[in-house]
């Protein structure tokens, strides 16, 4: 079902938010001969020249009163191509309550920075939000292009400088349109005024970009809604929120964990469905008579959720009556679960402007977001918001007002750190490690592979973590450069995290440059050392590839001399020498390779456990 | 023209499902819910969901009709047909009853639509119902781009648009207190041009007067009314055989007709996907009172 792109806008009061929509909907042919009408009638009415779009979407009487959109307001338009839900925000600190709400939702959020100023806080904390509710999809519109004059340098010194900014941040899909709402220059066409943009229109992305593949469909989650009883019938009727369930499935219902198998499933109306995946709604009917009711979760017996009462989680505060606190208590909505929480402690208020962590904040007020611990008085079954939005998200209910007053994204099951003994033994833990470690130029494409490779490793209930390069610079690395001295030092850094991890139990992928083959072949000899397999993959996408490819423009900074030192470019790249496997563009496509890569892994042969 | 159309029925698909996760979810928290049903397509297509999301068990809710004395008797047939076939439980509150024994007072303009507000919430309130399912679309109107699906309706009735609870993913907060209702809409995210294209696919049958027939109609404010109980023309305004069809299905003092020979369903959503005027815009005299007419009413506790 991805026909349908939900998006969410948020900019703020100047920076033509409104007016974009407005032109959206005015270019595409969705607005209406009667609204336009109005809308001509009031701008009249306000003195205006021309008809002001933003009219269009400032819904409420206060809003028009005080010029200012003060709630989400959702629009609708449609092209041949897709249909488009706007969730549209406002953008004043005081509404990140609105945002939230908004981004929930959204496949995608486009944020609008005006091109005459620096990036405003605001446009910074959208940028958080819009990653922190885990929308896969950033489009950053440069708007108001006419007021500098069409530049490209302005347009790309703005696009650095939100690029330098969104490094802090995980965006999974960054993209840039240089734009004027106003006259409407690459909204829906693309401008005459830009020959320099090589980039498609606002709308053309908006139709193309790529949903479907951003739903999980590797953890199979159905949250029972509601039993459907009729004379010998009894069904499980709910909304697939992750995985793929068929008739035939072996299953696992949580919490009692009872295992059965699917024996039929049926869409609206009692159509016989084959597949059901998220977001259908359906009715499963399960072969043994289990008692099963709203609240429970069917999954599949080697993939299921997390089950616990601690939880750890980022919240955002909604209302204006009363603070989040530690110890105060709640009705939590976790999926189709309800029960009550009390929030243990609250470990660090997020500044959302500077990312700052303040640990010593003692409660959370109106749109203030923070970590906290949960603790239910029934157990969740859930899984981290990051990997599925559907069982990782919950709202907290005021008891006494019945208000909504937290949106929280689960990060995980709360745990307080364990050093392990080194009483146990490598044998006596549930799986044994190994580290992959993934080589390549950049672009060429071994995040991708990573990313898949741990997905798929988890699937099959094998213990995996992904180390990033490019993450871990934001950490661990923060501290170093790209000098020789230095991306040796990075190496060594990442390997011995690997060796630990692997160590643990866990595989550990590793995606890293890695350039020299001295440095790989210290972090070998440490694995082999320590009697852990160390699977080297050489991925080897030719520089032309890579350098055509170029997502974050760093080929062409390199080769306009911004930047030196980068690998491929002037400086350079050994290939490994014995790599356990190399991956070659024509090997297929992330997926593939990944696969390739869990193939091989499995010929080879174990490490000894003595 | 096939790709065309499974885009089209992809989206529909998510819709339903959408709609549907809601009525389970309404099934599942609340004790009282009941389907406002008029016989106007978008309530036919909110009862079809409902009947499609409780497969193979009965709605488990009961309908309620808000009657002016002022309806197509058309709709009112096709209305007790859909509720004998399906077997419903259907409660009517008659205008008429409130303005007999004086609750209410007929307005200087002999329209009704107004006066339906006071039947439903009395009727929501003596039933104890406590959640009540509109057929209500966020593209039908400016105030009503900002509705919530869970509506929280005070004591009285009434929505405060600024106290309306934060909405987040499809985790909806139905909790109230006693005397309070929620209003429920599941067509929220449906356009006008979705509701007949998903009309056209499920091939649900609706009341004829939506598709185009001969009538006498006259003309007042740009819109073609026809002569009934609730009145004719006025001074000026002469009677004419026209071909029309009925975009809305309303109140007959104030629901228009627009031209059309739009006779079949394929008709009416190519007329439907090419028209420049909203459903509302063309053919309710009720929106067009004032800037903020929907929302004045949507505040006294309107569906």
């Amino acid at each position: 079902m991805p026909n349908l792109l939900r998006l969410a806008t948020a900019g703020s009061v100047d920076d033509g938010k409104s007016t974009l929509i407005g032109r959206l909907l005015f270019d595409s042919k969705t607005i209406f001969a009667d609204q336009l009408a109005a809308i001509e009638r009031a701008s009249r009415d306000r003195g205006e020249d021309y008809p002001n779009l933003a009219l269009l979407t400032d819904g409420l009487r206060a809003e028009r009163e005080q010029g200012i959109t003060i709630d989400v307001a959702y629009r609708y338009f449609a092209t041949p191509r897709r249909k488009f839900i706007i969730a549209d925000t406002p953008g004043h600190i005081q509404y990140t309550r609105n945002m939230v709400t908004g981004a929930s939702t959204a496949d995608l959020a486009l944020i609008l920075l005006d091109a005459r100023n620096a990036i405003a806080d605001q446009s910074r904390r959208h940028a958080f939000l819009a990653t922190l509710l885990g929308i896969p999809h950033l489009v950053v519109c440069v708007n108001k292009m006419d007021l500098v004059g069409w530049s490209r340098d302005r347009f790309e010194e703005i696009r650095e400088e939100f690029r330098r900014f969104s490094m802090k941040l995980a965006v999974p899909d960054l993209t840039f349109v240089p734009v004027s709402a106003l006259h409407g220059d690459n909204i829906v066409h693309r401008s005459a005024s830009m020959p320099w943009y090589e980039g498609t229109s606002l709308l053309h992305h908006l139709e193309e970009v790529h949903i479907s593949s951003d739903r999980n469909l590797i953890d199979a989650r159905f949250p029972v809604q509601y039993v459907i009883r009729h004379k010998d019938f009894r069904g499980y009727a709910g909304t697939v929120a992750g995985g793929v369930f068929k008739p035939g499935d072996e299953v696992l219902v949580l919490p009692s964990g009872f295992t059965t198998t699917v024996s039929a499933i049926w869409g609206p109306g009692g159509r016989p469905v084959t597949e059901a995946f998220p977001p259908q709604a359906v009715t499963l009917r399960l072969a043994d008579d289990l008692d099963v009711g709203r609240g429970d979760l069917i999954c599949r017996p080697n993939n299921r959720p997390h089950v616990g009462q601690d939880v750890d989680a980022m919240v955002c505060w909604l209302t204006e009556r009363g603070n989040l606190s530690p110890d105060a208590k709640y009705t939590v909505v976790n999926t189709t679960r309800t029960t009550k929480a009390v929030v243990t402690s609250l470990d660090y208020r997020m500044d959302i402007t500077t990312l700052h962590r303040d640990e010593t904040a003692e409660s959370l007020a109106l749109n203030e977001i923070g970590r906290v611990k949960l603790r239910t008085q029934q157990p969740l079954l859930f899984d981290a918001y990051r990997r599925n939005r559907a069982c990782g998200s919950f709202i907290l209910v005021d008891e006494t007002t019945n208000n909504t007053v937290a949106a929280g994204m689960i990060t995980g099951p709360s745990q307080s750190v364990v050093w392990h003994s080194t009483a146990v033994g490598r044998a006596e833990r549930g799986s044994t490690g190994c580290t992959v470690w993934l080589t390549g130029l950049s672009a060429s494409g071994k995040s991708t592979i990573a990313v898949e490779l741990e997905r798929r490793l988890v699937a099959a209930g094998r213990p995996a973590y992904l180390l990033d390069g490019d993450n871990l610079r934001h950490g661990l690395n923060a501290d170093l450069g790209f000098s020789a001295a230095d991306r040796a030092e990075n190496v060594r850094r990442v390997g011995e995290v690997a060796r630990l991890f692997a160590d643990a139990g866990l595989v550990a992928v590793v995606s890293l440059i890695s350039p020299y083959q001295a440095d790989r072949d210290r972090v070998r000899a440490a694995h082999e050392q320590a009697g852990l397999g160390f699977f080297e993959v050489f991925v080897d996408t030719p520089i032309e590839t890579c350098e055509a490819r170029d997502p974050k423009g760093m080929y062409a900074r390199a080769r306009a001399g911004e930047i030196t030192g980068f690998t491929g470019v002037d400086d350079p790249y050994e290939p490994p020498v014995a790599p356990e496997l190399v991956l070659r563009p024509e090997q297929g496509d992330p997926a593939r390779m990944a696969a390739l890569v869990i193939a091989a892994l499995d010929r080879m042969p174990l490490p000894r456990m003595d | 023209m096939t790709l065309a159309l499974d885009r089209r029925t992809a989206n529909l698909d998510a819709l339903e499902s959408e709609a549907i996760h809601i009525f389970r979810e309404v099934a599942g928290e609340f004790d009282r819910p009941v389907i406002l049903f008029s016989g106007g397509k978008d309530s036919t297509v909110l009862l079809h969901l409902a009947l499609k999301a409780f497969w193979p068990a009965p709605v488990p809710f009961a309908l309620l009709h808000v009657d002016t004395g002022h309806n197509f008797p058309e709709v009112i047939d096709f209305r007790d047909r859909v509720v004998g076939k399906h077997g419903l439980r259907l409660l009517v509150a008659h205008v008429q009853d409130w303005i007999d024994d004086g609750r209410l007072t007929e307005r200087p303009d002999g329209t009704r639509n107004p006066l339906q507000t006071v039947p439903l919430l009395d009727t929501i309130a003596e039933n104890k119902f406590d959640a009540v399912f509109g057929g209500g679309r966020r593209d039908e109107e400016r105030a009503r781009a900002k509705e919530r699906i869970f509506s929280l309706r005070n004591a009285f009735g009434q929505w405060e648009p600024k106290r309306q609870r934060p909405e987040l993913w499809n985790l909806y907060n139905g909790r109230h207190r006693p005397g309070e209702h929620v209003r429920v809409f599941p067509l929220s995210n449906w356009t006008e041009l979705d509701v007949w294209n998903y009309i056209a696919r499920e091939k649900i049958e609706l009341p004829d007067i939506y598709y185009a027939h001969e009538r006498e109609v006259y003309l007042r404010d740009g819109m073609w009314l026809a002569e009934g109980p609730w009145g004719g023309p006025r001074d000026g305004e002469t009677l004419e055989r026209r071909t029309i069809r009925y975009r809305t299905v309303g109140d007959g003092s104030c629901t228009g007709a627009v031209d059309s020979d739009a006779r079949t369903i394929e008709d009416v959503i190519a007329e439907v996907a090419a028209s420049r005027l909203t459903e509302r815009g063309a053919t309710r005299a009720d929106d067009r009172l004032s800037e903020a007419a929907m929302e004045d009413r949507k505040r006294e506790g309107y569906f």
